[in-house]
């Protein structure tokens, strides 16, 4: 029997939880709230000493210790661009480390079989399965955000079969070891699992991976809800089922902040190979401009819109452009930055890169706000974003960012663009508003050549 | 009341309660909420200590001490770098240009 005392401090660290949840989605209270919700965690992790008399104490506070200091340097070091693909992984890891749990509780519960209620080995098996699929879908998701392996949706004759028949093999493993409790069917069903998780996520297209670490992240939840209903803990199935159904509804909120519903995002390539594009560089004729054409552009306009994207941010650029800015509200002109609500690599992402860089939080106006000012914009600088301004998004059906919503940019007099290179964005399609015949190029590294317009508009 | 009853009750009602938590939550916190809330159910370390401490067989000690490294990675790592995050929003406007401590960090590998 668990401590009444200990339960008290189990249900203490829940509402500690959803108050951390409700805190993080405010601006003003996130803060509190996260350090609420890792308040709480450690205080949990503290009383599950006093919950039974463990064995292999040492051992166990060593692993802990070692995890920890994994985790914290790994959140340390890591840049601002690079968020994604560590929530990701951390996602994964907590998936692998739930499927480990179920199945050494299975091995556990097995010989008493005839005992434990059907059910415990139903959470069990679900545990196993879905924390391998979180694991390998956020493990592949990792490779592609770091781009360890391509960004762009890997098909091969046969994937849906694959994926397919590792389903249903799956459903057959785990009535077995339903059935019959024994270790066996569970690790096969663990490397199954691993197999439908990659088979998952290998489709999906940069754009999307975000929604599937969303997505990804609730599923997790969800395995540690089904663990803690296992171990008989309150705390792991209130705070996994938070997470789950509150990584849930985020990821639909973010599925339709790009216009898309979850199941064409996740097997949206899987239907059409024709909805991918070319990926590769266009030679037609565009107008290109130098620093200095561009600087007289931006100095002598009324009101100018910035448009960030991910490219500013992995230059480091972003301390420039505030700089620049700066220097063009001193000429009394008006400039705003435009956040696409997809901007960077997950939504959200822009503001903690712009953040990051100081911009004053009220110069960052959201995609609903300022839409309608393009047209009075004399010029539009798109700085390393390419797809959340992409016309195809609206004219082209069949493109894969068809029906995301989309900054006006065209609407304004002149539209320039900062970019390395003609290669297209991250959805892997041309954009026809850089063939504009309104639309200046500015080529080069992004910090480098922000610094360059800067010192020239100074100059000026 | 049945046991399972009361399971399926909490399990319900928490549903509830976590889609009703961030059905208000602003796009500007997308990121550090979905960071948030990966950070919460790292608690799987505590259905890790437990089945670690309460198993003789040293393949699942093994396997055990696994889950409660990657679990531990998983919270600790969590919430560590939701405030990283989350330290951004709250800083004060500044004046002047100060020169940039976190972007220029160590060129980063995410593990």
């Amino acid at each position: 029997m668990i401590p009444t005392w200990v339960q008290l401090a189990y249900l203490a660290a829940a509402v500690c939880f959803i108050l951390a949840l409700k805190g993080l989605s405010s601006p003003r209270t996130a803060r509190r709230g996260n350090q609420l919700g890792a308040a709480a965690a450690v205080g949990a992790t503290v009383v599950v000493f006093f919950e039974a008399d463990l064995d292999h104490l040492w051992l166990i506070i060593a692993a802990i210790a070692v995890g920890a200091v994994l985790g914290v340097v790994g959140a340390q070091r890591v840049q601002m661009t690079q968020m994604p693909q560590l929530v990701a992984l951390f996602n994964g890891v907590g998936g692998g480390a739930a499927a480990l749990v179920a199945l050494i509780e299975l091995e556990e519960l097995t010989p008493f079989a005839d005992v434990v209620p059907t059910f415990t080995f139903v959470a069990t098996v679900f545990t196993i399965f879905v924390g391998a699929v979180s694991f390998a879908g956020s493990m592949i998701t990792f490779a592609k955000l770091q781009e360890l392996i391509t960004t762009r949706p890997v098909i091969f004759p046969g994937l849906p079969v694959a994926f397919g028949g590792a389903f249903v093999a799956a459903i057959a493993i785990a009535v077995v070891a339903v059935v019959s409790p024994q270790l066996w069917p569970g690790v096969l069903l663990a490397v199954l699992g691993l197999v439908v998780g990659a088979l998952l996520v290998l489709p999906v297209g940069g754009a999307d991976v975000p929604i599937v670490i969303s997505l990804l992240n609730a599923f997790t939840g969800l395995t540690v809800a089904a663990g803690g209903y296992v171990l008989d803990n309150t705390l792991l199935l209130v705070a996994g089922t938070l997470v789950g159904a509150a990584g849930t509804l985020l990821t639909k909120l973010m599925a339709s902040a790009m216009g898309r519903s979850l199941v064409n995002i996740l097997f949206g390539a899987l239907r059409g190979g024709s909805t991918l594009g070319a990926g590769e560089a266009s030679d037609r004729p565009v107008r290109s401009a130098g620093p200095q054409d561009v600087a007289i552009m931006l100095a002598y306009a009324h009101k100018v819109i910035i448009v960030p994207g991910y490219g500013l941010a992995v230059a480091q650029a972003q301390h420039s452009l505030r700089e620049l800015v700066e220097v063009l509200d001193e000429r009394g002109i008006e400039v705003d930055y435009a956040i696409h609500p997809v901007a960077g690599r997950m939504p959200g992402h822009m503001n903690v890169l712009l953040a990051e860089a100081q911009v004053p939080y009220e110069k960052l106006v959201e995609m609903d706000g300022i839409n309608s000012d393009f047209k009075h914009a004399d010029v539009v600088l798109v700085v390393g974003a390419n797809d959340v301004v992409n016309p195809a998004a609206k004219t082209t059906p069949g493109a894969p960012i068809y029906g995301m919503p989309i900054l006006n940019a065209g609407d304004a007099q002149q539209v320039i663009f900062m970019k390395r290179s003609m290669r297209p964005g991250f959805a892997g399609i041309e954009n026809e508003l850089l063939f504009d015949p309104k639309t200046t190029l500015l080529f080069g590294d992004a910090k480098d050549t922000m610094g360059k317009l800067l010192s020239a508009v100074k100059a000026l | 009341m049945n046991d399972s009853i009361v399971w399926l009750t909490i399990f319900v009602l928490s549903v509830f309660v976590g889609i009703e938590v961030v059905s208000k939550v602003s796009s500007t916190l997308h990121t550090p909420l979905m960071s948030g809330a990966n950070a919460i159910h790292g608690v799987i370390l505590i259905g890790a200590i437990l089945v670690t401490g309460s198993t003789d067989s040293g393949i699942a000690v093994a396997v055990g001490l696994v889950a409660i490294v990657l679990a531990a990675v998983n919270m600790v790592g969590g919430f560590v770098v939701t405030d990283r995050m989350l330290q951004m929003f709250g800083k004060a406007r500044p004046i002047a240009s100060k020169p940039a401590s976190d972007a220029t960090g160590p060129s980063g590998d995410a593990a």
